[in-house]
C-alpha cells in the first residue's frame, strides 16, 4: 500500500508544485518507488518543472475516463527510474475530475508504488478537495505572510473535516508545515513573519524551512527538480525535509540570517 | 512518520474491528403528541441548522413507557428524519418498539448505564407536559474538543464547550453554556447563545475577533489592550460585558 501525500496550501503561487517535484524526486532517489500527480487541470505545470512536457501523450483525465491505461499515461522520469509522473490535462475542464475516478486511480497506483505525491491546485474548490481527500499525509506549504498563513489554517480545517479519513472516523491525516520562500533578512526587517510567528499561529509540526532562492527558478527553467541541485540552499532544504519525513533527525537550517560579506570579514553580528 | 507504507505487506487484512467511543446527542421524549414533538424538534434544529444537519441521534422513550405512553416508532423515526436528523438508536423501548426499530435498521441500546434518561424534574414539573416534550439530554453534557479549531470551522455545543487547543482567526465557536479555551482564542466565541446571561468565557490567551455572552458582544477593536493576549474570564454584569484578567 502506498502512502498518499498531498502538497497543499489554499493560497496560490506559494511553491506547491516546486515542493511536489522536489519531494517526489527525493523519495524516489532514496529508492522508494514514487508517483507524482498533477491535479491542476487546465494549467499543467508539474511536467514543465519535471522536464517531461515533451513526452506527454496521455494524462490523468484520460485515465479517469478510461481512454488510456495508467501504464500508458505514467511518464518515467529521466533522472530517476523509481519516479513516475502523471500529468494533468491542459485542455479538459475541471469537472472531468471525479471523486470516484480519482479514487480508482489512487487505488491502482497504491498497488505498486510506495509513495504517491498529489500536487494540489490553489484554492479550496473541487481540484484541491480531490487532491487532499484520499491523503494519508499533508504537506502544507506556507509563505511567511499573513494571508498565506490564514489560507493554510483554512486548509487544515478542511483536512481535518472533509477528508476520507475524517469521514470514516479513521486516524486523522498527518499534517506537516513547510515554510517556503523564507528570507531571514526580510524577517529581521519586519517585512515577513518569522518561523516562530507562523508556528504560533498554526501550531503545526514544522517539517522544514525552504529559503527564498534563485536556484528554484534556475531549476524550473531547466526542468530539473531543485533537489537534484545539491549545492543549492533550496535543494539542501528539500533533501532535509525528505530525510525528516522518513524519520531521520536533522537540525533545522536556513532559519537564521546569512551573514553578509562585510559582517563575515569584520566578524560583526 | 510514514510507517504504514513500510509495515503493511501486500496481504494485509482488509478489515479490523476497533473499539471507539462517540458522543451522540440523545433525544429524551416526554410527550406522546406527535404534532408537538414535531413542532418543537423543528424549532430546536432551526436554531443551528448546520450543526443539526444529518446529525446522528439516539431517542429515548423510557420515561414515556413508564407512564404507559407507548409511541409508534415508525412515526417518530419519520419525524426525526424530517427534521434533518438521522436516528441511529432507540433506548428504553418496549419489546414491540424495539422490534419496530430493528425493522427500520435502528439498533437497540440498553438503559443500564444511561444517566439522563428521565427528563429533569425541575424543568418538567412546573410546566404542562404538552409544553416540554423534547428535552435533549445533551443540555447537561460538556463537549470536549482536543484539536485546534481552524479558520472557517464552526462548532456548536448545547452545554459547555471545552477546547484544549487554539481557536484560529476566522473560526467560530458557540455554546449554550460556558466556553473554556485552553489555548489562544483568536476567532469568535459566543457563550450563552440561548440567552443564558450567567454563561462565561474563559481563555488562556485573549486575541478574539469577537466575544459574546447571551447576545451582548464586543469586537476586537473594543477590547482594551491591557487584556489582550492575557488569560481572562468574560462575564455579564448588569448587561455589560466584563473582561477580567485571571491572575
Ligand atoms: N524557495 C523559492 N525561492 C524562490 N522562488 C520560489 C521558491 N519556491 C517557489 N518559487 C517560485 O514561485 C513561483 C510559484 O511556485 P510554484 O509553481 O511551485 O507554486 P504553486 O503553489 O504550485 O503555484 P500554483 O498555486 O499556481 O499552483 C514560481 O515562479 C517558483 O519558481
Ligand atoms: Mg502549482
Amino acid at each position: 500500500m502506498a502512502r498518499i501525500i498531498v502538497v497543499t496550501s489554499g493560497k496560490g503561487g506559494v511553491g506547491k508544485t516546486t515542493t511536489s517535484a522536489a519531494i517526489a524526486m527525493g523519495l524516489a532517489k532514496r529508492g522508494h518507488k514514487t508517483a507524482v500527480i498533477d491535479f491542476d487541470v487546465g494549467l499543467r505545470n508539474l511536467d514543465l518543472i519535471m522536464g517531461c512536457e515533451r513526452r506527454v501523450v496521455y494524462d490523468f483525465i484520460n485515465v479517469i475516463n478510461g481512454e488510456a491505461s495508467l501504464n500508458q499515461a505514467l511518464i518515467r522520469d529521466k533522472h530517476c527510474d523509481q519516479l513516475y509522473i502523471l500529468p494533468a490535462s491542459q485542455t479538459r475542464d475541471k469537472d472531468a475530475l471525479t471523486q470516484e475516478g480519482v479514487g480508482k486511480v489512487l487505488e491502482e497506483l497504491s498497488k505498486d508504488f510506495q509513495y504517491v505525491v498529489c500536487d494540489s491546485p490553489a484554492g479550496i474548490e473541487r481540484g484541491a478537495h480531490l487532491a487532499m481527500y484520499f491523503a494519508d499525509d499533508a504537506f502544507v506549504v506556507t509563505n511567511p505572510e499573513v494571508s498565506s498563513v490564514r489560507d493554510s489554517d483554512r486548509m487544515l480545517g478542511l483536512l481535518s473535516s472533509k477528508s476520507r479519513r475524517a469521514e470514516r472516523n479513521e486516524e486523522p491525516i498527518k499534517e506537516y508545515l513547510l515554510l517556503s520562500r523564507y528570507a531571514p533578512d526580510r524577517v529581521k526587517l519586519g517585512d515577513m513573519l518569522s518561523v516562530d510567528d507562523v508556528q504560533d499561529i498554526l501550531s503545526l509540526h514544522l517539517l522544514g524551512v525552504i529559503p527564498e532562492s534563485k536556484s528554484v527558478l534556475t531549476a524550473s527553467n531547466s526542468g530539473v527538480p531543485v533537489i537534484l541541485d545539491d549545492k543549492s540552499d533550496a535543494g539542501q532544504a528539500y533533501a532535509d525535509i525528505v530525510a525528516r519525513y522518513l524519520g531521520e533527525d536533522k537540525p533545522h537550517r536556513f532559519i537564521d540570517e546569512k551573514k553578509g560579506l562585510l559582517a563575515k570579514l569584520f566578524g560583526g553580528k | 512518520m510514514p510507517t504504514d507504507a513500510q509495515n503493511t505487506p501486500h496481504n494485509a487484512p482488509a478489515l479490523e474491528f476497533k473499539s471507539s467511543t462517540f458522543s451522540v446527542p440523545v433525544l429524551v421524549l416526554s410527550s406522546d403528541d406527535f404534532v408537538i414533538i414535531e413542532q418543537q424538534l423543528q424549532k430546536k434544529t432551526q436554531l443551528a441548522p448546520d450543526f443539526f444537519k444529518n446529525s446522528p441521534v439516539v431517542f429515548d422513550v423510557q420515561w414515556l413507557n413508564k407512564q404507559n405512553l407507548a409511541l409508534d416508532i415508525k412515526t417518530l423515526a419519520a419525524i426525526i428524519r424530517k427534521a434533518g436528523l438521522l436516528p441511529i438508536g432507540i433506548r428504553g423501548g418496549n419489546d414491540a418498539q424495539n422490534k419496530h426499530a430493528l425493522e427500520l435498521g435502528i439498533p437497540v441500546y440498553s438503559v443500564h448505564n444511561s444517566l439522563a434518561a428521565e427528563p429533569k424534574k425541575a424543568e418538567a414539573a412546573p410546566q404542562k407536559t404538552a409544553e416540554s416534550p423534547v428535552v435533549p439530554a445533551t443540555k447537561v453534557e460538556t463537549t470536549l474538543i482536543t484539536h485546534p479549531v481552524r479558520s472557517g470551522q464552526r462548532l456548536y455545543a448545547e452545554g459547555d464547550l471545552i477546547i484544549l487547543a487554539q481557536v484560529s482567526a476566522g473560526a467560530e465557536i458557540l455554546a449554550e453554556g460556558n466556553i473554556h479555551v485552553y489555548g489562544s482564542l483568536r476567532g469568535r466565541a459566543l457563550a450563552g447563545v440561548q440567552g443564558n446571561t450567567g454563561a462565561r468565557i474563559f481563555c488562556s490567551q485573549l486575541a478574539a475577533e469577537l466575544i459574546s455572552i447571551a447576545g451582548i458582544y464586543k469586537i476586537s477593536e473594543d477590547m482594551r489592550d491591557v487584556v489582550r493576549d492575557k488569560p481572562v474570564q468574560i462575564y455579564l454584569q448588569e448587561h455589560a460585558l466584563i473582561i477580567k484578567e485571571i491572575t
